[in-house]
C-alpha cells in the first residue's frame, strides 16, 4: 500500500493544482490577518475560508482526480493487489495532500496570529472537513460512471452542506418557533459536517454571546469535554461512512 | 510699651491654645486583652466614657453581641478576632460618632428575621468603619437610617453557596450622605446594596464573585459610583427605579449568563454613564424602561451584546463610545426607536470617509438582521456566522426591511477613540 501511496502522492504533486491551492490559502489567510485591524476579524475571514473554500476544493478536486485516475486504477487492479488496498491508498493520498495544503496554507498564519486554543480548534475542524469532503467525493464518483454527472453531484452536495442546510435549519426555526426545539436542533446540526465544525469554532469565538440562555444549552452539549469528544466522533463518522460505502461499491464494481 | 504687650500676647496665646486643646483631649485610652486591665470588650465598653478610645489586642473574643451605645473609638491591634459563632449579630452601633477600625469580625448569626450583620448601624450619624476584615458573615456592614457614614478599605468575604442563605456585603437602607470607598467584597449575595439611599458616593471598590449582583440600586436617587471594578457576579450590576445616578470609570467584566448584565438599567431616568469599560459580558448594558440616560465615552469590548435597548426606552443618548469585537453591537425588541446614536466608533462599520474628516460618509446601522432574528428566536444563535446568515445580513444592511429604520448612527467614526 505504501508504494501505491507513493505513486499517488507523486502524481498529485506533479499535478500542481494542490500546490496552487496551498498558495491561494496562504495568500488568503496572511492577507486576512495582515489587513484586518484586529485578530478576531482575521479569524472570521479564515473561518469563511474553512467553511466554504476548503470543502469546495476538496470535493471537486478529489472527484475529478478519481475520474481521471480511472486508467491508473485499472492498471493497478490488473496487478496482484487487493482492490480495497488501491482504493484506500488513493483516499489516503488525496486526504494527506489536502490536509497538508490546509496546514501549510492556513495553519501557519493561524498559529502565529490567533489564540492558541482557537487555532488548534480551527486546524482540527479544517483538516477533518478536508478529509470528510474527500470521502464524500469518493462516494460521488462511485455513484455514477458519467464524469459530468459525478462532478455535478459533488457540486450539489457542496451547495447543500455549505449553503442550503443552514437555510433549511433557519426555516425550521421559524416554523417551530413556539416549540422548545433547541435539542432537536443540536441533533440536526450533526447532520451537516460544515455546521458541526462551525458550531465548534463558534463556541470558542463568541463565547460571551453563547453564554446566553440557548447558548448555554449548546455550550452544555458541545462545549463540555464530553460534547467535544462526541462532536469530533461525529466528524470522524462523516469521514468513515461515505468512504466505507464507496469502498464496498468499488469492490464489486465492474471496471 | 506696645511692643512688650505684643510680646506678651505672642507667648500667652499658644499657652492658652494648648490649654484649650488639653481640656478637650482628656479622653483616655482603654486597653483590652488577655494581659490588659480589661479582659473583655464588653467590660471595657461599660467603663468607657464618651470619647474614649478602646484598643483591642490580638486574640479571639467570643462575646456574642456587643452593643456600642456611646460615642467611642474602637481600634484593633493586629486584627483581633470577634467571633459570634453563627449565633448573634456582632457589633451593634447604637450611638453616633463611633469609629471602628482594624477588627476581624467573623461568623455572625444568619437570621433573615433580624438581619444579623457583622457591623450594624441603627439610626445613627457620623460612623467610620475602616480597615476591617469581615469574614463569613450574613450581612457585612449594615447601615439603616444612617447618615454621614464612611465605610472604607474593608475586606468583606463570605462563602455561602445559595442566595437564600446569604446576604449583602455592604447594605445601606434609608440612608443619606454615605461614602463607600475602597472596599473589597467577595461571595456575598449582593456586593453593595442601596435602597432608599441618597447623596452618596461609591468609589474604588472591588466587587467580585457575588452570588447575585455586584452592586444593586433600588429607589436610590442622586448617587454616584466611580472607578469600581465588578466582575464575575451572578447577575452583574443592577441599577433600578432610581434617578440621577452618575456612573463613571467603572469596569464591568465577565458577567456571564442569560440574565447577567454588565449593567442592568430598569426604570431608570436622568442618569449619566461615562468612561466605563464593559469587557466580555454576555450583555454590556441592558436598558428596560430607561429614559434620558446619557451614555458616552464608554468602551464595549468582546461582549455578546454591547447594548440591548428594549422598546420601552426613550430619549437615551449613546454618543462617542467604542464598540469593538462584540458579537452584536446592539439589539432591540421592537420596531419603534426613540433613542439617539451619534458619533460612536463601530468596528463593524464598512463605510468610507472621502473628505477625511474622521466621520464616515454613510450612516451605520448597528442592528444586524440576525440580532433581530435571535431576539425573536433565541435558538437561531446556533446558525451564527454561517454563510447564509452573512448573506442575509449584508442585503439587510443595504435595504433595511426587518430592522427599525431609525436605529442608526449618522456620524460613525472611522477610528476608535482613545479612552
Amino acid at each position: 500500500m505504501i508504494r501505491i501511496l507513493k505513486y499517488v502522492a507523486l502524481d498529485i504533486l506533479k499535478n500542481k493544482i494542490v500546490i496552487a491551492y496551498t498558495i491561494m490559502l496562504a495568500l488568503f489567510s496572511w492577507s486576512a490577518f495582515g489587513l484586518e485591524d484586529n485578530e478576531s476579524k482575521g479569524i472570521l475571514t479564515v473561518l469563511n475560508i474553512v467553511l466554504l473554500t476548503v470543502p469546495l476544493v476538496s470535493i471537486l478536486f478529489s472527484t475529478i482526480y478519481i475520474y481521471n485516475s480511472n486508467e491508473f486504477v485499472e492498471l493497478l487492479v490488473s496487478n496482484p493487489v487487493k482492490r480495497s488496498m488501491v482504493w484506500k491508498a488513493l483516499f489516503t493520498g488525496l486526504s494527506i495532500s489536502m490536509v497538508a495544503a490546509y496546514w501549510i496554507g492556513v495553519g501557519i498564519p493561524l498559529l502565529i496570529y490567533a489564540n492558541f486554543a482557537t487555532a488548534i480548534m480551527m486546524l482540527l475542524a479544517g483538516s477533518l472537513l478536508s478529509v470528510i469532503f474527500v470521502s464524500v467525493a469518493f462516494l460521488c464518483s462511485t455513484l455514477t460512471r458519467d464524469k459530468a454527472k459525478g462532478i455535478g453531484i459533488s457540486i450539489m452536495l457542496w451547495l447543500y452542506f455549505a449553503l442550503l442546510f443552514d437555510g433549511l435549519v433557519l426555516f425550521l426555526f421559524f416554523q417551530f418557533a413556539d416549540y422548545p426545539i433547541e435539542k432537536v436542533v443540536v441533533l440536526l446540526s450533526a447532520l451537516s459536517p460544515v455546521d458541526l465544525s462551525r458550531i465548534l469554532i463558534l463556541l470558542r469565538l463568541d463565547v460571551s454571546a453563547m453564554m446566553g440562555y440557548t447558548g448555554a444549552v449548546f455550550q452544555q452539549y458541545f462545549g463540555s469535554s464530553w460534547g467535544l469528544l462526541v462532536s469530533f466522533g461525529l466528524l470522524c463518522l462523516w469521514v468513515f461512512v461515505p468512504f466505507y460505502i464507496s469502498l464496498r461499491k468499488f469492490k464489486r464494481k465492474d471496471l | 510699651m506696645n511692643i512688650t504687650k505684643n510680646k506678651a500676647f505672642v507667648i500667652v496665646l499658644p499657652l492658652l491654645l494648648c490649654c484649650l486643646f488639653y481640656s478637650s483631649v482628656h479622653a483616655t485610652v482603654i486597653k483590652v486583652g488577655n494581659d490588659k486591665t480589661y479582659k473583655t470588650i464588653k467590660e471595657a465598653l461599660q467603663q468607657a466614657n464618651p470619647g474614649d478610645t478602646i484598643i483591642i489586642s490580638k486574640g479571639i473574643y467570643k462575646e456574642g453581641n456587643i452593643v456600642i451605645n456611646k460615642p467611642i473609638c474602637i481600634i484593633g491591634e493586629d486584627y483581633p478576632v470577634l467571633d459570634a459563632e453563627f449565633k448573634t449579630e456582632v457589633l451593634s452601633v447604637k450611638s453616633s460618632n463611633v469609629v471602628i477600625k482594624y477588627l476581624q469580625i467573623q461568623n455572625s448569626g444568619r437570621s433573615a428575621m433580624v438581619d444579623e450583620a457583622a457591623i450594624k448601624v441603627y439610626d445613627e450619624n457620623n460612623i467610620i468603619i475602616e480597615g476591617n476584615k469581615l469574614i463569613n458573615n450574613f450581612f457585612g456592614v449594615h447601615l439603616q437610617y444612617a447618615s454621614h457614614c464612611i465605610v472604607k478599605n474593608n475586606f468583606i468575604k463570605a462563602s455561602q453557596k445559595e442566595e437564600y442563605e446569604s446576604a449583602n456585603g455592604i447594605h445601606c437602607w434609608k440612608s443619606d450622605s454615605l461614602q463607600i470607598i475602597g472596599n473589597t467584597i467577595y461571595g456575598h449575595r449582593d456586593g453593595i446594596y442601596f435602597e432608599f439611599v441618597k447623596n452618596s458616593v461609591i468609589w474604588r471598590n472591588i466587587s467580585q464573585n457575588n452570588l447575585r449582583y455586584g452592586l444593586h440600586f433600588m429607589f436610590s436617587n442622586k448617587n454616584a459610583y466611580i472607578t469600581n471594578y465588578f466582575s464575575n457576579n451572578g447577575a452583574g450590576v443592577a441599577v433600578m427605579f432610581s434617578k440621577e445616578v452618575v456612573m463613571m470609570n467603572n469596569t464591568f467584566e465577565e458577567n456571564w449568563g442569560d440574565a447577567a448584565y454588565g449593567v442592568l438599567f430598569k426604570e431608570l431616568s436622568d442618569c449619566y454613564l461615562s468612561g466605563n469599560k464593559f469587557l466580555r459580558n454576555t450583555t454590556g448594558v441592558f436598558f428596560e424602561g430607561a429614559n434620558r440616560v446619557t451614555v458616552e465615552n464608554n468602551t464595549f469590548i468582546g461582549n455578546g451584546w454591547g447594548l440591548r435597548l428594549q422598546a420601552s426606552c426613550m430619549d437615551n443618548k449613546i454618543e462617542r463610545n467604542n464598540f469593538i469585537g462584540n458579537t452584536f453591537d446592539a439589539a432591540t425588541n421592537g420596531f419603534l426607536t426613540l433613542n439617539y446614536f451619534n458619533e460612536n466608533y463601530w468596528d463593524k462599520y464598512e463605510g468610507y470617509d472621502l473628505n477625511k474628516d474622521g466621520v464616515g460618509d454613510i450612516p451605520f446601522r448597528p442592528l444586524s438582521l440576525f440580532s433581530v432574528i435571535v431576539e425573536k428566536n433565541p435558538p437561531a444563535m446556533l446558525l451564527y456566522r454561517s454563510f447564509m446568515i452573512t448573506l442575509l445580513d449584508k442585503s439587510e444592511k443595504i435595504l433595511p426591511s426587518l430592522t427599525p429604520e431609525n436605529f442608526i448612527d449618522n456620524n460613525p467614526r472611522m477610528k476608535p477613540y482613545t479612552l
